[in-house]
């Protein structure tokens, strides 16, 4: 591994793969009719382990997630995910006509669920606007609550399906940070979906980019976070030439202004 | 209604909430709250030739006198008188009253034609006093109740069962399309030779003309639920009975509300209609009995009674949405 870099392409003779993963996928394949959308995929997440899955659209990423999700059938594949998982859409997908604190607490076991909402609130920011209707959030403080109703089921495997795409710069930073030290408290593994590479290097200690159905790239991040400036302008290149995005626009070719 | 209104405090508030959390970074505040400033300033000041310190250098912004006119005249061009802050709207029915009264008072509309509005109103505080309009009501209100219960009762079941499942969408929408294109009334000569002519045709009619509102309504609610929100209910573990509770129904409220207003509306109009098959009680024998002797001034009782029938029923509608759909922010400020 070079340290001097900060990043390294990943090697198996130097990464061992942990010994018990949280999540283990083993020549995972989806076929939609004649369409393959995931093929022969192998995937290992270690518990703890924040990783970030880059991809075109179309590139097969919402249905690994959905799949590690568990929301579609995988009947017949060597498929391993954890029991206790939640996952934070693009959309926070709150029910409108139930209060913050009730859209957090869905489907929680035990009659103690207020509190346990009130305290995942309170981990977000948002211990204030316990029994806020989820239509006047701003779309930032839905995003907190979708968090929050994620957290507090003490997932093992966190599944964040671009979640701050729809959200403006800041509020993003924001979430980034907010994300990171959420991370740092319940430990879950995560996976981030993403078409952002500056999130998924910020974030990340594994970089993953997937390419019709298959893993094309795959990048370990040693460096901590907040020190990663130096590298990532050269980590981006590199990932933006496996998504097929080097292309910065030599072939244009103007069209034809008609003569006067 | 106080709990609507409170959704609307809560929603105002956020908007009007310095600046906490993710909505605005502070610089842009500060920036605004200076412009604020400024315009306050002018507003205070309009003689003044203003120097706004921007930067390194100075931006200098003139505000000449000519504000203090343009003030002076906006002033003095107060909105124009409106009718509609006099309750402009209650004027021409008043107008049209004040013309039917004297109508009748000149003898320009024969009594045999059409009450005078003084007569109608002595006729009303008579019957009420003597009891013949409440027991009346009372009966017709029994029925549309007992008609409304029932067909809103199956309404919804019938609903639920094609809504939830493909084999009750099969087995029960093609015989409501089917029910749906014979008119209610149309089946009175069938009900009358069925159930004779007491309660059960008139019960039976007004049950069968509401079934159908309810049920399409709560079918297609049910139907164009978020998949989006079921998916996210379901990557939570919720039990399919959960998600039916928790986001189904919840989803098709709005519309089944929709349908039970169109329900009420239609259940009175059946009941019109039923009440004229040989009535010994209720509005529709007030109005057949007043026809035999030409009382053109209890007719028009019987007409403001249904008239107050329906109001009521949309009002007792708008009473459940505003508890039921508290959760929509209003779309119009009041």
């Amino acid at each position: 591994m070079d340290a001097r870099l900060g990043f390294s392409a990943l090697d198996s003779a130097v990464h061992q793969p942990h010994p018990e993963p949280v999540v283990r996928l083993r020549d995972f394949t989806r076929r939609f009719g004649a369409n393959t959308i995931i093929d022969g995929l192998d995937l290992d997440i270690a518990p703890g382990e924040f990783i970030a899955l880059l991809g075109r659209s179309g590139s097969g990423k919402t249905t690994l997630l959905r799949t590690l999700a568990g929301l579609d059938e995988v009947r017949g594949q060597d498929v391993e995910v954890p029991d206790s998982r939640a996952v934070v859409f693009q959309d926070a997908r709150l029910l409108p006509w139930k209060p913050v604190w009730k859209n957090v607490s869905l489907g929680l076991k035990g009659d103690n669920g207020r509190d346990r909402a009130e305290a995942a609130l309170k981990e977000v920011g948002l211990g204030h606007r316990l029994d806020a209707w989820p239509l006047t959030l701003s779309g930032g403080e839905a995003q907190r609550v979708a968090l929050a109703r994620a957290l507090v089921r003490e997932p093992k495997l966190l599944l964040l399906d671009e979640p701050f795409a729809a959200l403006d710069a800041l509020t993003r930073y924001r979430m980034h940070d907010l994300v990171l030290s959420l991370w740092r408290a319940h430990k879950p593994a995560v996976l981030i979906v993403t078409h952002d590479v500056e999130e998924a290097i910020a974030l990340a200690d594994r970089v993953l980019v997937l390419d019709k159905g298959r893993i094309v790239a795959e990048e370990r991040i040693t460096a901590p976070r907040g020190e990663r400036a130096s590298f990532a302008a050269r980590l981006r290149e590199k990932l933006l030439s496996h998504l097929g995005g080097d292309d910065h626009g030599e072939d244009v070719v103007p069209f034809a202004v008609a003569a006067e | 209604m106080a709990k609507t209104k409170d959704v609307r405090k809560t929603a105002n508030s956020r908007v009007n909430a310095p600046c906490q959390g993710d909505e605005m970074p502070p610089m842009i505040n500060a920036d605004r709250s200076a412009k604020k400033n400024l315009i306050e300033t002018v507003d205070n000041s309009c003689w003044a030739c203003l120097q706004f310190n921007k930067g390194p250098d100075m931006a200098v912004l003139t505000i000449n006198d000519t504000s203090r006119a343009a003030r002076g005249q906006s002033a003095s061009t107060r909105r124009p008188f409106s009718l509609s802050r006099f309750g402009g709207r209650w004027l021409s029915p008043l107008l049209l009253l004040l013309l039917w009264e004297a109508g009748s008072q000149t003898g320009l509309i024969p009594e045999r034609t059409l009450a005078a509005p003084s007569a109608v109103i002595g006729t009303l505080l008579e019957m009420v006093i003597s009891g013949e309009l409440p027991s009346n009501l009372l009966v017709s209100f029994a029925r549309v109740a007992a008609g409304l219960f029932i067909g809103v009762s199956l309404g919804l079941a019938l609903g639920l069962i094609a809504g939830l499942s493909r084999s009750g969408e099969l087995a029960v929408d093609p015989l409501m399309q089917i029910k749906r294109t014979i008119p209610a009334l149309a089946l009175t000569p069938l009900f009358i030779v069925w159930f004779g002519i007491g309660e059960t045709p008139k019960v039976a009619l007004i049950a069968f003309g509401t079934i159908f509102p309810v049920y399409l309504n709560l079918y297609s609610g049910i139907r164009s639920v978020d998949l989006r929100l079921l998916d996210a209910a379901r990557s939570f573990g919720l039990s399919r009975w959960e998600q039916v509770w928790h986001v189904v129904l919840p989803s098709a409220l709005p519309q089944l509300l929709v349908g039970l207003r169109y329900a009420l509306s239609v259940s009175i109009l059946v009941l019109v209609v039923a009440e004229q098959i040989n009535a010994s009680a209720g509005l529709g024998y007030l109005i057949n009995n007043a026809r035999d002797f030409m009382r053109t001034d209890i007719i028009v009782v019987c007409l403001m009674v249904y008239a107050i029938l329906g109001l009521g029923a949309d009002w007792l509608v708008r009473a459940i949405e505003a508890r039921a759909l508290i959760w929509r922010p209003s779309i119009v400020e009041q």
